[in-house]
């Protein structure tokens, strides 16, 4: 964080330097610049501060017509009926199951892939592997679901080949039992490459030395890699890790609803989907916010905590 | 001894290729599945079951078909301008941002800073989102693909962290000199930071590229569709629910088989083509964003 004490001969402040308050005085050096941030600070206002004031809607019950501060009060009214509805497991349960599964197969995967390019010595092997699977994280999401719904559908390449094993041939995304594992599978195909940027970038900051050392006590490659290079990264894992601890409850509403249909909602929709498809489907404002608002408490308290344990256990933390 | 650790590693080596080698194939087998598809004769495609390792027969008419669909032209011509004045505003904003958010002694600073960090942990949710977008009347307007998403705070502390790394004193020597702020901006901080522009601007652009549903709930009129919402369309509209899908099924395009992939292919080009001259920006991009972490 920049230093915001202001040191002395830095130009001369208007008045008595002595009595000056320091607020004239920073703002007599520094006005342009809190001029050229304006615009920034009026986008943050209004394009996210405005909609967290907007978020009271929740207690209310918001009509378009009485406007935000004109409609009634409800207290807690659409929270109570969020948590005594049939959805409110449903959504907690898939939320959680979805965002579980992915940390337990996507995380890793790309803690692996990347040590299995640091152990490739051929540089144009290397580097086609890593151009390779990079490249799905830049395909979008549309065009990435669309060719999901492809292969899977009925006479798709991937049902085709499931029918080898003797699966019956239905349309995948119709089966409430595979949408979870649609999601993760693919989340895995785009995201393993981009991801293990990060733990490459780790990787080399290891000591060569260590190696130099194991190599001489005989370790073998595999060694090497489980007991030097793993532990080097471990760190960076760790921060990874906490990261998507915080996030458990945070699952993008927008591949999921680029798959789901009514038939899987019961494995597949999420909080997210909920509110999407509440609040600008059904047009229920105030019912959609609550559960909206819900969520992003829930959000905020998972990081902090997350971020506290980052800090006790692991000395860094995001803030 | 020796010789067993010999095998022992060479096997390792083996097993470290063949995964890597099967991932590669994993990772590239389906976008050449939809390359082969798009070019194949249609007829002998729709009959064909299984994997496809070359295309059956070759017909260019599914892209002809493509490139005559007047709701992909227009998404194009949408998409470009969403891209072009996106990036525009994003590179602005964010610059100014961080350009102020850089400098040390600025009394607010840390409050701004802790103020804007604030909305990254924290968000009113969808549908007061909704409601704002609405409320300053830029709903049903291409805009509101852009201005409601002026700045990625994400990218903000990136181009902050890169500014701060610039020497002091370039900037000192600028100011005895006479240069204010915009002067310092413009011909020291910018020219210095080419690099970290660079992943911005694609960070930007694959961003506003590939979005689709802020459009989707923002956007009404089907002449102001971006591309991505026209391939939502013809890819999965009718399997999803959507706010556009019921509507009008009547005139979505009947579309055979290959012209699905062929769209895939006009849709995806364009990025997948630059991607790999620009990949090391984006590497670079996630190692300035992970230093701050």
């Amino acid at each position: 964080m920049a230093n915001a004490r202001i040191e002395p001969g830095m130009a001369r402040p208007a008045g008595d330097p002595k009595r000056t308050n320091r607020f004239a005085r920073d703002f007599a050096i520094n006005k342009y610049l809190y001029l050229m941030i304006i615009p920034v600070l009026v986008y943050y206002v209004v394009f996210h501060y405005a909609p967290m004031y907007g978020a009271v809607i929740a207690f209310k019950n918001y009509s378009p017509v009485k406007g935000i501060l004109g409609s009634d009060w409800a207290g807690l009214k659409h929270f109570y009926d969020f948590f005594n509805s049939y959805y409110f497991l449903r959504i907690l349960k898939n939320t959680i199951l979805i965002s579980l599964y992915t940390l337990l197969f996507e995380f890793p995967a790309p803690i692996l892939l990347a040590l299995l390019i640091n152990e490739v010595r051929s540089k144009a092997f290397k580097r086609t592997a890593q151009t390779i699977t990079y490249m799905p994280y830049f395909i979008s999401l549309v065009v990435i679901c669309g060719i999901i719904t492809d292969f899977t559908n009925s006479d798709g390449v991937i049902n085709r080949l499931f029918m080898l094993f003797g699966y019956d041939g239905q349309a995948m995304l119709q089966k409430p039992e595979l949408f979870r594992p649609i999601y993760v599978l693919s989340e895995i195909w785009q995201r393993v490459g981009w991801e293990s940027i990060i733990y490459i970038a780790a990787l080399m900051s290891i000591d060569m030395e260590q190696y130099e050392a194991a190599r001489i006590d005989g370790a073998s490659r595999f060694k090497q890699m489980l007991y030097i290079t793993l532990p080097g990264i471990l760190p960076t894992i760790a921060i990874m890790l906490i990261l998507r601890m915080g996030n458990l409850m945070n699952v993008g509403f927008e591949k999921i609803i680029l798959l789901y249909n009514p038939v899987t909602y019961e494995t597949a929709d999420v909080i997210s989907s909920f509110v999407y498809r509440k609040g600008l489907l059904e047009f229920g404002w105030s019912y959609s916010s609550a559960v909206g608002l819900f969520n992003s408490v829930i959000n905020l308290a998972l990081l902090i905590t997350a971020n506290w344990i980052s800090r006790r256990v692991n000395n860094s933390s995001l803030w | 001894m020796k010789r067993d650790k010999g095998i022992a590693d060479r096997l390792f080596e083996f097993i470290i290729y063949s995964i890597l080698v099967v991932m590669i194939v994993v990772t590239l087998y389906p976008l050449l599945y939809v390359l082969f598809a798009s070019f194949s004769v249609s007829g002998e495609f729709i009959t064909h079951k299984g994997f496809l390792w070359r295309p059956l027969g070759f017909d260019l008419g599914a892209y002809e078909s493509v490139l005559r669909n007047s709701g992909i032209l227009l998404g194009y011509r949408n998409t470009f301008f969403i891209v072009t004045a996106g990036v525009t505003v994003n590179l602005i904003m964010t610059a100014l941002g961080a350009y102020v958010l850089s400098r040390k002694n600025v009394l607010w600073n840390n409050a701004i800073m802790v103020f804007i960090v604030f909305t990254m942990f924290f968000s009113g949710g969808l549908i007061p989102i909704y409601l704002i977008v609405k409320g300053v009347g830029l709903l049903d307007s291409l805009w509101s693909t852009i201005i409601p998403f002026a700045v990625s705070t994400f990218n903000l502390i990136i181009m902050r962290t890169s500014f701060m790394g610039i020497p002091d004193s370039l900037e000192e020597s600028a100011k005895i000199d006479g240069a204010n702020h915009a002067t310092i901006l413009l011909r020291i901080v910018l020219p210095l930071s080419m690099p970290v522009i660079a992943v911005m601007i694609l960070y930007y652009a694959v961003d506003k590229w590939n979005g689709w549903f802020y459009a989707s709930v923002f956007i009404r009129t089907r002449e102001l569709y971006p591309l991505q919402l026209i391939l939502r369309e013809i890819l999965i509209a009718n399997s999803t629910d959507s706010l556009s899908a019921g509507a009008d099924a009547g005139d979505r395009f009947q579309l055979g088989e290959t012209i699905k992939y062929a769209t895939i292919v006009v849709a995806t080009a364009p990025i997948l083509f630059i991607y790999p001259f620009v990949q090391r920006f984006f590497v670079k991009g996630v190692m300035i964003g992970s230093l701050k972490g």
